[in-house]
């Protein structure tokens, strides 16, 4: 069975940019070209953008344990609507992902489902408590792409620098959640004006830059690969900055709504824009934004984050931190291309080759390759309405909101898994 | 001018005329509570519900007396008799009230928009009588009241509040209600309980209570809590009286000859206030607490009294 993708603008950013074809068979891209002959079914792509899969690497998927909120099924379904192909799955299920039993638990899950592929994280420490080192060998071994103790931060300075040594023996990152705890105590936004006129207890940017210091620190004393979570503000952007230029080997993230939004989302108590790292300050965006442009930050991801109304139909500090964002994060990324923040290759750049490679996995099209491929419509108008999420959670901050493009086809393995091309797949 | 809001939630979203309307509804009300007889029979037929999910002993007996004396059916839910402590969410709770037909809902929660969140689901009235460290309306309303009284006028007076404005929704609230009034209002305090960007709000902030009272027409004294000291905010009680704390030489050596003393209670005599100035001639907090039930029954009066136009909500 052969499928050619054809007419599209291929974009595999330090690989390929132009308007090709791109065969598949078996699951396989077979031979990108111009004017290849047509397989058994035909793609028409002519005016849309063609890329290799994207890849989401910070995902909360919540089973095992709270499957209310959200299911590896329901997670991959958000996934693939959303034009990702692989997400990476955070450990901090009920139990925590710090054994390889439940890392085979989570991969055999994801393979029954059936749609975007999930790369799981395990914990650093047993039970991201802190304590105790996890099994990185076994966990490597039943398929962990890399150690995060994610939503807590590694208190221990010790305890973090030989995760990172031991990491390194396996040749896996560390992702580190970088949060001061005592400096958080019961804050619930970002510090400052907004915080005092609502009264609530303020977070200040300080609470995430210190650990980012304190994390580049210890990596240019292990030299272990190590990439910062969730970046939320200016200073932590010119730390890793700086960072990189003395030779770091450090990678950072950021998710959309740390670039499109402000704490100024907050002020009618909104829970569902409540989260960790919060919101924060128009020139903290600022500086989000020119770390994407400038390269600091190299990967866009969604920190999905699902909850139920139980947890966010509450009072505001006694809400939930998180946000849902599978179904909204390449429209939302988008809006930097439109503004000419990146340009369209590196905007893939950020959601897909730079995402593999902090992993240190394959990815791209050649020929060779398992057919892992998005196709985007940058012209596609639509209005997110969260009823309509196949994500079992609504917490977006995002519903209502008028977007211009969109993922329209998702194939994984050559399976087309996702497809609002309207149509236009067809025998040939 | 007719009373058209369903709620009253903090100063902030009050208008001048709405806060004048309030103060001189208020003024009135005063006189009922100094009959022979305390009752008319305004809210007769109306369910008022005080449901404090926080302590409150002070705020909570205002609300019930103002209640009374309007003849309203009146009753109160605690946090420890009400269905949370089984379990039930805040909405929840709130909507069973409303179920029973309840008119007005009187709120106080520890959890700042608390109220907000009640008002956006609920017909009823909801009126916040203090929500976390976010406002507390009514006592802002009984602070001007009081000043109001005693000069006249709030127009450019120059209005001292002195102590944690981090922690108090009391300070948040005579904020916005004092500088929408036309008053100067300066902060004062140790740099550890002054919440930044608290300037955004139209105030001046000093760190020596000396230069704070200076010239002040009113100085506000708020409680100091023990409990912070654990958030390091304060070293002692004692160093705290020396520097912040409101003494008769201070009172003699830097304020105004008519200077008015006020404290929102409950006071922490020997701490933020010495007890001879919260005794003394200048003081009216006892004053503030007689003019919260004629505060509190203007605003039960005017969310519930009939002058609300049925059409705008």
């Amino acid at each position: 069975m052969q499928v050619l993708i054809r007419g599209g603008r291929v974009i595999d950013p330090g690989n390929l940019d132009g308007i090709m074809d791109i065969l598949i068979e078996n699951g396989k891209i077979i031979e990108i070209g111009s004017k290849l002959e047509a397989g058994d079914s035909v793609i028409h792509a002519a005016g849309k953008i063609v890329t290799p899969g994207l890849i989401d690497m910070h995902v909360h998927l919540r089973e095992p344990g709270h499957e209310y909120k959200e299911t590896i099924e329901t997670g991959c379904q958000a996934a693939i609507h959303g034009g990702l192909t692989a997400v990476c799955a955070m450990p901090n299920t009920d139990p925590v992902n710090d054994n390889g039993q439940i890392t085979e638990y989570i991969i055999k899950k994801a393979r029954e489902a059936n749609a975007a592929r999930v790369w799981p994280v395990a914990a650093i420490s047993r039970g991201t408590e802190g304590k105790v080192l996890c099994e990185y060998g076994e966990l490597k071994e039943a398929g962990a792409v890399a150690l995060s103790d994610d939503g807590h931060p590694v208190v221990n300075s010790q305890l973090m620098r030989r995760a990172m040594e031991y990491a390194k023996g396996f040749d896996l990152p560390i992702i580190s959640h970088c949060e001061e705890l005592d400096l958080v105590a019961n804050g619930a936004m970002n510090e400052g004006a907004l915080a005092t006129q609502m009264g609530l207890p303020g977070i200040p940017n300080a609470a995430e830059s210190i650990m980012v210091m304190r994390d580049i620190a210890l990596c240019e004393l292990t030299r272990a690969r190590l990439h910062i979570a969730h970046v939320s503000t200016a200073e932590s952007v010119q730390a890793i900055r700086e960072a990189k230029k003395r030779g770091v080997p450090v990678t950072a993230e950021t998710a959309p709504h740390y670039f499109t939004l402000t704490e100024d989302a907050v002020a009618e108590y909104d829970t569902n824009a409540k989260m960790n790292p919060p919101l924060r300050s128009h020139s903290d965006r600022e500086a989000v934004l020119e770390g994407l442009a400038d390269g600091t930050l190299d990967a866009i991801v969604t920190d999905h984050a699902p909850h139920s109304s139980l947890e966010k139909d509450v009072e505001f500090d006694r809400a939930a931190n998180g946000i849902i964002g599978l179904e909204t994060s390449l429209s939302l990324s988008l809006t930097l291309v439109e503004k000419g923040v990146l340009t369209i290759t590196q905007l893939i750049e950020k959601m897909a080759t730079n995402p593999a490679r902090i992993l240190g996995l394959e990815n791209g099209l050649k020929v060779g390759r398992p057919a892992d491929i998005t196709i985007i419509d940058l012209a596609r108008l639509w209005v997110v309405n969260a009823d309509d999420f196949r994500s079992r959670s609504r917490n977006t901050p995002f519903n209502g909101w008028n977007m211009k493009g969109k993922a329209v086809l998702t194939m994984t393995d050559g399976n087309i898994v996702f497809d609002d091309l309207v149509c236009q797949v067809g025998e040939v | 001018m007719q009373f058209v809001k369903k709620d009253i939630l903090d100063m902030a979203s009050l208008s001048v005329e709405e806060i004048s309307l309030i103060l001189d509804t208020a003024d009135r009300m005063k006189e009922i509570s100094e009959r022979p007889v305390k009752k008319v029979p305004t809210l007769r037929g109306r369910t008022i519900v005080l449901f404090f999910y926080e302590a409150s002993t002070r705020t909570r007996t205002s609300f019930d007396i103002a209640a009374k004396r309007l003849s309203a059916d009146s009753i109160s839910i605690s946090a420890s008799t009400s269905s949370m402590v089984k379990g039930e969410t805040l909405i929840d709770t709130a909507r069973n009230i409303e179920a029973m037909n309840a008119d007005v809902i009187v709120m106080r929660h520890s959890s700042s928009g608390a109220p907000h969140m009640l008002a956006k689901r609920l017909k009823a009235s909801v009126i916040n009588a203090g929500d976390g460290t976010h406002a507390h309306p009514s006592q802002a309303l009984l602070d001007m009241m009081t000043v109001r009284e005693n000069k006249g006028t709030l127009r450019d007076l120059r209005i001292a509040i002195i102590g944690d404005i981090s922690h108090s929704r009391v300070a948040r609230s005579d904020i916005a209600g004092f500088t929408k009034m036309g008053a100067d209002v300066v902060l004062a305090g140790p740099p550890t309980m002054i919440p930044r960007g608290i300037e955004t709000l139209g105030v001046s902030v000093v760190h020596n209570i000396d230069n704070a009272i200076h010239g002040a027409d009113v100085i506000m004294m708020l409680r100091i809590q023990k409990e912070r000291q654990k958030g390091f905010l304060f070293s002692t009680e004692r160093e705290y009286a020396r520097v912040f704390g409101l003494s008769k030489e201070r009172l003699r050596k830097h304020a105004k000859d008519d200077v008015l003393i006020m404290h929102p209670g409950p006071v922490n005599r020997g701490v933020e206030i010495s007890p001879d100035v919260a005794d003394g001639p200048y003081s009216v907090i006892l004053d503030q607490v007689t003019n919260g039930v004629a505060v509190r029954m203007a605003l039960l009066y005017l969310v519930s009294g009939g002058v609300r136009n049925a059409s705008s909500d």
